[in-house]
């Protein structure tokens, strides 16, 4: 194979980009998930909790969406170690990205408890169903599934952004070829590498996910 | 008994209800009917607690539906409405969507839930259809289901809110049919309606709402054959 | 980052913020600036103008162009921008194309707006009936005619909002500039600190200078479309 790509890239190097594909991934397991959960918190909190709450979280979610992620990423990070509280670049892009994730996340969950009709929840609380059961089996059921495409399109956003953790040190996947781009001077064997593993993993979840948008069009 | 008692009900400023006074009895079967926009629909919101009042009361069994203490979510359980666009729920199927409630609410086991469930669509005549999904019925079908969604919690009394005008006319009879059924089941039924034939032969009472008043209630050998108003009058010459 | 040692946990603030240094550096914050700005226009302005072609090569269904224009957009949309701009800043390095930081910047911020309009475009295309279209032609207007005076304002005011979203996205990935040394906002607020180790007020100063911006493109779009979609929804 070296021959062939005349490249002094080693099996070590693969492994090398092999972990910083990992920490990738395990960056983007974290976010979207943690991120989900208080998303679904917080936009249930917008929807539903008066309008004078929406507004001042709504404020708070707007500032972490009008700042690039990359200054949120540097600020966090010399903020926390400022009170004395240092965290690993891992752990700062974790929280950082949970929460740009959450607050993007509460805008979907928003549109789509809004997305359900008045009518039908006046039928399940017609039933005897209280509030909260209302939400639980009824909007939720149904909101969070319209806006599930959106949902992957948000989680594919946020791998991408992973990448941005690479200032702060992180050997995530494109931190890792830039390490050896400088060790080896091939740049566009590396980033082609690199570009192929993000868009073998977001184009077919992206397409997936156009599909199930088509499909539950009923 | 539910009694209904000065009500008055506005929307910002338009007044919808300006004084409604009626009071049904148990085992009875009220039908509602009026031109668009008197004020019918929104004093079966009101009865079930979905909209608020402005002015009078209404009590249910006793209870007062709008007072601040009263636990609104136990008195709709003796209370089933069914309305206009059925609303079923479009995320489960036909079964589950008569045994949500009892399952979560009443908190029967889902055995028990899905078998009253199941009873209660064969009552409508829907048993064969308990997998499908309400989009894969038709309107009257659909109508059916919430129906049988609105029996399943065992009320005392069921409010239908225009339940046929939305359907295609060939659908409308099997609706009509059901609802013909429970009242000679006994059901204590309030039905807000265009459908003069129904209200004539089924009900017990008719009362004939005119912008927000209730211009005239009585059995419907008076309200439909021989209307005492000239509002009633003019009302059932357009439609009939 | 003992934080099981005590029921609190002790934040120690060795600390003092030096907001003096920020704002005698304001000027080359402000420089910077400038330079966010032109390139969020001039990416925006470039975008657009391929956006349209790639649309038009997108709702063809075959042929080349339909294929050429299908390999951009989901590249684009589909790898991190900040892989865009070393791409643009090295990667093109292999075929002796040596683009400078504001180049590489500015064209990898370009080819991804055109990748995400075109797809905002093509659907604002479709979601203008077919009928507006017949309804025009039989009124004797050519085909340009119709474009011009039905279809096009249709899927102005549909793609309205999301191409301004796209332009505050725009400008927000210029940040990316600081990491090949393209002196824009981020850039100048990275060399101000790492002159004056004043990072967390440093970087401060820039977040809240961002969102201004963020906010002023926001408000502009509304004052552009409330003045121009004033007359008919």
């Amino acid at each position: 194979m070296n021959a062939l790509l005349n490249t002094s890239l080693t099996g070590n190097d693969m492994l090398f980009l092999l972990k910083g594909a990992a920490g990738t991934l395990a960056l983007t397991a974290i976010a979207v998930i943690a991120g989900s959960l208080i998303g679904v918190v917080l936009g249930v909190v917008r929807a539903e909790r008066g309008w004078l709450l929406d507004r001042v979280l709504g404020g708070l979610c707007d500032v972490l969406r009008s700042v690039p992620l990359l200054i949120q990423l540097i600020l966090f990070n010399s903020f926390v170690s400022l009170i004395g509280f240092p965290l690993s670049a891992f752990a700062s892009g974790a929280i950082v990205l949970s929460l740009y994730m959450a607050v993007n996340c509460a805008e979907l969950v928003k549109a789509g408890i809004a997305s359900v009709p008045r009518m039908t929840r006046w039928a399940s609380r017609s039933l005897g169903m209280t509030y909260a059961c209302d939400l639980r089996y009824i909007v939720l059921p149904i909101g969070l599934r319209t806006v599930f495409p959106s949902w992957v399109g948000l989680s594919l956003a946020i791998m991408k952004d992973s990448a941005l953790v690479s200032v702060l040190g992180f050997f995530e996947l494109l931190k890792s070829s830039q390490t050896l781009i400088t060790r080896t001077q091939e740049p566009l064997l590396l980033l082609l590498i690199v570009g192929a593993f993000y868009f073998a993993l977001s184009f077919p979840i992206a397409r997936l996910a156009a599909r199930f948008e088509r499909s539950t069009l009923r | 008994m539910i009694d209904i008692r000065a009500v008055q009900k506005s929307f910002g400023s338009l007044e919808v209800l300006k004084g409604i006074d009626i009071t049904v009895q148990k085992g009875e079967v009220l039908s509602i009917i009026g031109a668009s926009g008197s004020g019918k629909s929104t004093l079966l919101y009101c009865i079930n607690g979905l909209q608020p009042i402005q002015g009078g009361s209404i009590h249910v069994d006793g209870i007062d539906v709008h007072a601040k203490s009263t636990n609104i979510d136990a008195l709709r359980q003796k209370l089933g409405m069914v309305f206009q666009q059925w609303n079923c729920f479009p995320h489960l199927t036909v079964l589950e969507n008569v045994a949500l409630a009892p399952r979560v609410v009443l908190r029967k086991s889902k055995a028990e839930a899905q078998d009253l469930a199941a009873r209660q669509l064969e009552r409508v005549g829907l048993a064969s259809k308990l997998n499908n999904y309400p989009s894969e019925l038709s309107g009257g079908q659909q109508q059916r289901v919430a129906i049988a969604r609105g029996l399943a919690m065992q009320p005392s009394y069921m409010l239908f809110d225009e339940v046929t005008s939305a359907l295609d006319p060939e659908l409308v009879g099997e609706v009509l049919d059901t609802m013909r059924m429970l009242a000679e089941d006994g059901m204590t039924m309030i039905c807000v309606t265009h459908e003069i034939g129904f209200a004539r032969d089924v009900s017990d009472r008719v009362a004939f709402f005119s912008q927000g008043i209730v211009e005239e209630i009585g059995p419907p050998e008076q309200v439909i054959n021989a209307p005492e108003k000239e509002r009633t009058r003019a009302f059932l010459n357009k439609v009939l | 980052m003992d934080i099981f040692s005590g029921w609190i946990p002790q934040f120690h603030m060795n600390y003092v913020f030096q907001w003096r240094a920020v704002w005698a550096s304001l000027p080359h914050l402000l420089e910077g600036t400038l330079v966010t700005l032109e390139i969020t226009v001039l990416s925006m302005m470039l975008g657009v103008a391929f956006a349209i072609a790639l649309a038009m090569g997108r709702m063809r269904t075959t042929g080349v162009w339909y294929h050429i224009a299908t390999a951009w957009v989901e590249i684009a949309r589909n790898t991190p921008a900040l892989f865009q701009v070393y791409m643009a800043f090295f990667g093109l390095g292999a075929f002796g194309i040596y683009l400078s930081p504001y180049t590489a910047v500015l064209a990898a911020v370009a080819f991804n707006n055109a990748g995400y309009l075109a797809e905002t475009l093509r659907g604002g295309f479709k979601a203008v009936p077919d009928t507006q279209m017949s309804a025009a032609r039989s009124l004797g207007m050519s085909g340009l005619q119709a474009h011009r005076y039905v279809v096009l304002p249709q899927v102005l005011r549909i793609v309205f909002l999301p191409m301004t979203n796209q332009m505050v996205w725009a400008m927000l990935t210029t940040s990316l500039g600081m990491v090949v040394g393209l002196k824009e906002l981020a850039g100048v607020t990275q060399l101000e600190q790492s002159r004056t180790f004043r990072t967390f007020e440093f970087f401060l100063a820039a977040a809240a200078i961002y969102f201004l911006m963020a906010k002023a493109i926001l408000y502009s779009a509304r004052l552009v479309a409330w003045r121009s979609m004033k007359r008919g929804a």
